[in-house]
């Protein structure tokens, strides 16, 4: 089984269902010859030719609106946004158009395609090439939400998201592209987009995440292990829809819960966490929810090592479940 | 006004028939001052990238002349609203180029505090130089509207708004000049058309003949002009800002020019430019061609070539140095200007980090390079 970075994976995943599926075509900006400013699509034009991966003009509200189109007849599209950053000029497409159509239309109009878009930070892209936005989206009921942290899970989930019948938008962690590596079968398979993953099992605490936070809260519970406390680490994957049976049962098994994003908190998909385990096992706490997250702020440049939550952080939010 | 005829002024060999200029010797040589200083903030911004001394930055290299030509014919007074390419704008308007590498640096000088990438500058003096956005075309229709507001306000001053052809795309592009168009505001539209967004080239961007026809459909006249011929961009933008402060409303202006470098230092042109196209547009080098320009009109001699390069090369490293030598923007610049006053939310926020970073010490930097 070869050995891929998330950003291979991602690469493997297009062309193995491209070559299985002829209504699979992707297209985007800068996608096609230059293979993507990530180089995520490399190759693709030179394998299935210009009719199904190309470049459009320079309008994200164009890319998605005709990838509804497409969608809605008979292609399976994958449209790219360069940055995760610039995909609001399509936000009334993808929350209004894609997200809405098969409720819109009792069911005789659908838009089964998959927006694929680097988030995150880590890459000192300041303002406009590091947010995590995935709680404007986890917001829009007729959605999913897709984050992968492993190569196998890049793979699995981008196909399951292009096979699904409803729009997907598939959010990678730039910040993983290249530092992680991991196996990937050469065939296409699937990973279920309903199921959480449990990354690490441990008695004393556990601690929720997803995409780029993924590597960090497993370096912290490391180093809590060193210290005696054993954390049940999860990866969430798919956040829209979430696998709530899953969350629960992961909380209840250590009664102490922490919850890491890098994306703002206010509002953050980490109160969504919060308030489901508040709501359905609070008996079972031991101690308040705590949240490591990016903060209410912008995401800066210079100092974006200082917004981002590290080892640091969440280590000190997993010792001061213990204080209370 | 024709929209398909190229206006030029210069001839490649320096050449000017039948064309007098407005422009006084000592501005004629400021213009092509600013062009070798583009270059040379260019080239060391180049080598510090490499060096891995700065993230990221934008060559400018061929598109000199659209810059300081356009420029040249606003006003301090008035409002620019540039591209990220667009350095010579704010150098030709004396912008030190100290304040420029504190942005490049990102550090506690920088007038944003370190919080945009290198390139998105933001300057108020000595001419407002609106803040620069990565998303393309957004700041269009803010061009729009504040030439609107300077004509409710009585005021005497126009907006200049540069973007690429990529730009045109963008949903801003159809809000602004449309806008614009039904206003009748004083602003002119500089459609810097490079010839690639990135890596797609013009004739994927439109299927229209050029840029500069767009304008017949918003009602404004457009004009092309050759992007590589000073003097020309000058002409069609001084029209255009003369007619803006008449009352007459909007410009489009496409100036055909050509991107020498790649999009930025993290890509590579050779993968989608074809060589021949770079060689060709080599030739047409918008910097020798003014200065041939200046020597037949007796202005340009060796000498001052030495004199000029010694200068801005000088002058850019030195900046460089003290730029380099400027402390990192204090942790509290991550939670200021969010709002006007501080919400008890953000100050909690700040307070903690502050604590955390006593109790368990910095955050270690990262060392991602920049992909775009």
């Amino acid at each position: 089984m070869p050995t891929l970075t998330l950003l291979q994976a991602v690469n493997d995943g297009l062309k193995s269902v491209m070559r299985t599926d002829p209504d699979v075509l992707v297209f985007g900006e800068d996608v096609g010859l230059k293979g993507g400013v990530f180089l995520a699509t490399e190759g693709l034009t030179n394998e299935f030719g210009k009719e199904r991966c190309f470049d459009t003009p320079l309008s994200e509200d164009g890319i998605i609106g005709t990838a509804i189109g497409m969608a809605m007849n008979g292609l399976r599209p994958v449209a790219e946004i360069q940055f995760q950053d610039f995909i609001f000029p399509a936000f009334d497409q993808i929350v209004s158009e894609a997200a809405k159509l098969r409720y819109r239309s009792g069911g005789q109009y659908t838009a089964p395609m998959v927006i694929r878009t680097p988030y995150g930070g880590g890459i000192r892209g300041g303002l406009y090439h590091s947010q995590s936005g995935e709680a404007y989206f986890a917001h829009t009921a007729g959605l999913k939400v897709v984050i992968p942290s492993t190569p196998h899970d890049a793979k699995g989930l981008l196909i399951a998201s292009i096979q699904d019948p409803d729009p997907v938008l598939f959010m990678e962690p730039k910040a993983l592209y290249r530092s992680v590596k991991g196996e990937v079968p050469e065939d296409v398979y699937t990973v279920d987009l309903s199921t959480l993953r449990r990354v690490r099992e441990g008695k004393d605490v556990t601690i929720f995440c997803y995409g780029a936070m993924v590597p960090v809260v497993e370096k912290a519970a490391t180093q809590a292990a060193a210290k005696g406390i054993e954390c049940t680490v999860v990866d969430l994957r798919t956040l829209l829809p979430l696998d709530e049976d899953g969350v629960l049962e992961a909380a209840k098994s250590t009664g102490r819960v922490v919850v890491v994003h890098e994306a703002p908190r206010f509002c953050g998909y980490g109160a969504e966490i919060s308030a489901l385990i508040a709501e359905r096992c609070i008996e079972y706490m031991e101690a308040p929810v705590k949240r490591v997250t990016g903060f209410d702020t912008p995401f800066p440049n210079t100092l974006e090592h200082h917004y981002l939550p590290d080892d640091r952080r969440v280590l000190d939010a997993i010792e001061q479940t213990f204080e209370f | 006004m024709d929209t398909t005829e190229l206006l030029k002024v210069i001839e490649p060999d320096g050449a000017t028939p039948g064309f007098d200029t407005d422009l006084s010797d000592a501005e004629l040589v400021h213009c092509y001052r600013t062009m070798l200083a583009v270059r040379a903030f260019d080239d060391v911004c180049m080598k510090l990238q490499r060096a891995g001394r700065i993230g990221f930055s934008i060559p400018n290299k061929g598109i000199e002349a659209t810059q300081v030509g356009a420029a040249s014919a606003i006003d301090k007074t008035d409002f620019l609203f540039p591209s990220y390419r667009d350095f010579g704008m704010a150098l030709y308007h004396r912008v030190p180029p100290v304040e420029m590498m504190h942005n490049m640096f990102g550090n506690e000088l920088d007038s944003a505090h370190g919080r945009q990438m290198p390139v998105h500058f933001s300057f108020v003096d000595p001419i407002r130089l609106y803040s620069i956005s990565s998303p393309i075309g957004t700041h269009i229709p803010h061009a729009v509207g504040a030439a609107h507001a300077f004509r409710l306000k009585g005021e005497d001053r126009v907006c200049l708004v540069s973007f690429g052809d990529g730009g045109t795309s963008s949903l801003g592009f159809h809000s602004g000049l449309n806008f614009a168009g039904v206003w009748k505001a004083p602003v002119v539209f500089l459609c810097q058309n490079n010839g690639w967004a990135i890596s797609c080239p013009s004739e994927e961007q439109t299927a229209s003949e050029g840029y500069a026809i767009k304008a017949k459909a918003y009602g404004m006249p457009g004009i092309v002009v050759d992007g590589n011929d000073l003097l020309a961009v000058r002409q069609a933008t001084s029209d255009a800002v003369a007619r803006a402060r008449r009352g007459e409303g909007p410009t489009l202006i496409e100036a055909r020019t050509f991107r020498m470098g790649g999009h930025s230092t993290s890509d590579d042109p050779t993968r989608y430019v074809p060589a021949e196209l770079l060689e060709e547009w080599g030739r047409k080098d918008p910097v020798t061609r003014f200065q041939r320009y200046l020597e037949k009109e007796g202005i340009w001699t060796a000498k001052l070539e030495e004199q000029l390069t010694a200068e801005v090369s000088a002058e850019i490293n030195a900046a460089a140095k003290v730029a380099e030598g400027t402390g990192q923007p204090g942790l509290e610049t991550i939670f200021s200007d969010v709002y006007a006053d501080l919400p008890t939310h953000l100050r909690k926020q700040g307070e903690f980090l502050f604590d955390l970073t006593a109790r368990r010490g910095d955050a270690a930097a990262g060392d991602g390079a920049f992909p775009l």
